[in-house]
């Protein structure tokens, strides 16, 4: 890792102030992507803009029909609140199968959400519950946030500040890991929203990202079942293909795990 | 460069640090506490395993002057008097351990374990939590039954302290 000037600040103006006068800054919230980005040298930022100390990005709001999450909220928070489980199940569920418990113990939602890795897993929530993105000068929905890999709506120097996700009737959440590293290669999270209508988001498959599956969603507005899914399919040119999963492997694995989550509505099937 | 104070093991330790100093280089290398281990030095094998306020963390991950002001304790400060902790004891028992290079933090992510789930433990459960711990001699058979073996401890020992 090359030498860095590490700030902490207070206030959210002084983090914004920090980093518009900085020469390449960056901020850092739990630092499990940032750090091994850094220790590999495909990052040098100058100055790095610690935000856990930012009163405004912590805390959980549960009320009638949301779920408000403070940006540098830690998985292992988000996993253990029973508040989050009582609303959004699979959203709890979802949080407790980030990494491993020490990687649960540094992550931010935020840093999450931020960083936009195409095979993170809060962008799948983020995207399927319809949530709202709250940054220090606005609010975007999650329809316009995600812009392709590791892009967002957010601009330099933008900080997202809370997550507000909209408590469906019913949401379910399957992934399959990676067996080495435990990043999803396929995960789709469903939900099905109190006016009724139903979104599908897939993580970890896609070439641009994290995106909603609009043919799935299309059959299980007609019939909310996993039967309604068999035979669909995804074309393969739209997904990613590695070492660890060719694109072909990839879409059969998008079917499956999003026909799982609706099998697993009301809660999550990590595979 | 900061200057940092970390309370290590119960001690407070004020040093002059890079801002780049990542926690495990501060513990091992500014204080000598060789018992945490760098593995991977990439966040999986969770040989760097302390716990920082409390909490499991992978320290080859953490920069120390973030950890200004913390409370860490690592393999060192877990025996008391010369009495190995509980863990430790039932690792030593079950030969809970090859080549021992893991070990350490394998034994800082169990204690967390067990405080987590108030030692209501199965093999399920703590082969499922050990996931950020590799150990590449592939010992895990006897470590899961030395962390058992300590959640049967710290279970008893509650039950009798709520006597």
């Amino acid at each position: 890792m090359y030498a860095t000037t590490y700030h902490k600040p207070k206030t959210l103006a002084e983090a914004v102030k920090l980093y518009t006068n900085s020469d390449e800054p960056s901020y850092l919230s739990g630092g499990h992507t940032l750090i091994p980005t850094l220790k590999s040298r495909l990052a040098a930022p100058a100055h790095l803009i610690d935000v856990r100390n930012i009163p405004e990005l912590f805390g959980i709001e549960v009320t009638a029909d949301k779920v408000i999450i403070g940006s540098a909220t830690k998985h292992a928070v988000v996993a253990a609140s029973g508040e989050i489980k009582a609303a959004i199940p699979a959203l709890s569920g979802l949080a407790g199968s980030i990494g491993d418990v020490q990687v649960r113990h540094m992550g931010t939602i935020g840093g999450s959400t931020a960083n936009n890795d195409p095979a993170a897993d809060y962008p799948a929530a983020v995207l399927s519950l319809d949530a709202t993105l709250h940054t220090d000068r606005r609010e975007i929905p999650a329809e316009d946030y995600f812009q392709g890999l590791y892009t967002t709506a957010l601009e330099p120097g933008e900080i997202l500040v809370r997550v507000e996700f909209k408590t469906p009737e019913i949401a379910g959440y399957a992934k399959f890991r990676n067996p080495a590293s435990r990043y999803s290669m396929a995960a789709s999270f469903v939900a099905r929203h109190r006016d009724g209508h139903i979104r599908v988001a897939i993580t970890g498959a896609g070439n641009e990202g994290v995106f909603r599956w609009t043919e799935a969603e299309e059959l299980l507005t007609v019939n909310f079942s996993a039967e309604a899914l068999e035979g669909l399919t995804i074309d393969p040119s739209r997904m990613m293909g590695d070492m660890h999963a060719p694109a072909d492997y990839r879409a059969h694995l998008v079917a499956v795990m999003t026909r799982r989550a609706v099998q697993n509505l009301g809660g999550t099937h990590i595979l | 460069m900061s200057r940092i104070t970390i309370t290590v093991n119960g001690a407070p330790q004020t040093r002059e640090v890079e801002d780049r100093t990542m926690l495990v280089q501060f513990i091992r290398e500014h204080l000598g506490l060789t018992g945490t281990h760098v593995g991977c030095d990439t966040s999986q094998c969770g040989a760097c395993t302390i716990h920082l306020d409390g909490e499991a963390v992978k320290s080859c991950t953490v920069l120390a002057v973030a950890a200004d002001g913390s409370q860490v304790t690592t393999i060192e400060g877990l025996a008391e008097g010369g009495k190995l902790h509980d863990v430790q004891q039932a690792f030593r028992e079950h030969h809970g351990l090859q080549c021992g290079y893991c070990t350490p933090g394998m034994i800082m992510a169990s204690v967390d374990m067990i405080r987590r789930h108030d030692g209501m433990l199965d093999e399920h459960t703590v082969r499922h939590e050990l996931e950020g711990n590799i150990c590449r001699c592939t010992g895990y058979h006897n470590i899961v039954k030395a962390v058992l073996d300590a959640a049967e401890k710290h279970r008893a020992a509650h039950a009798v302290a709520a006597e």
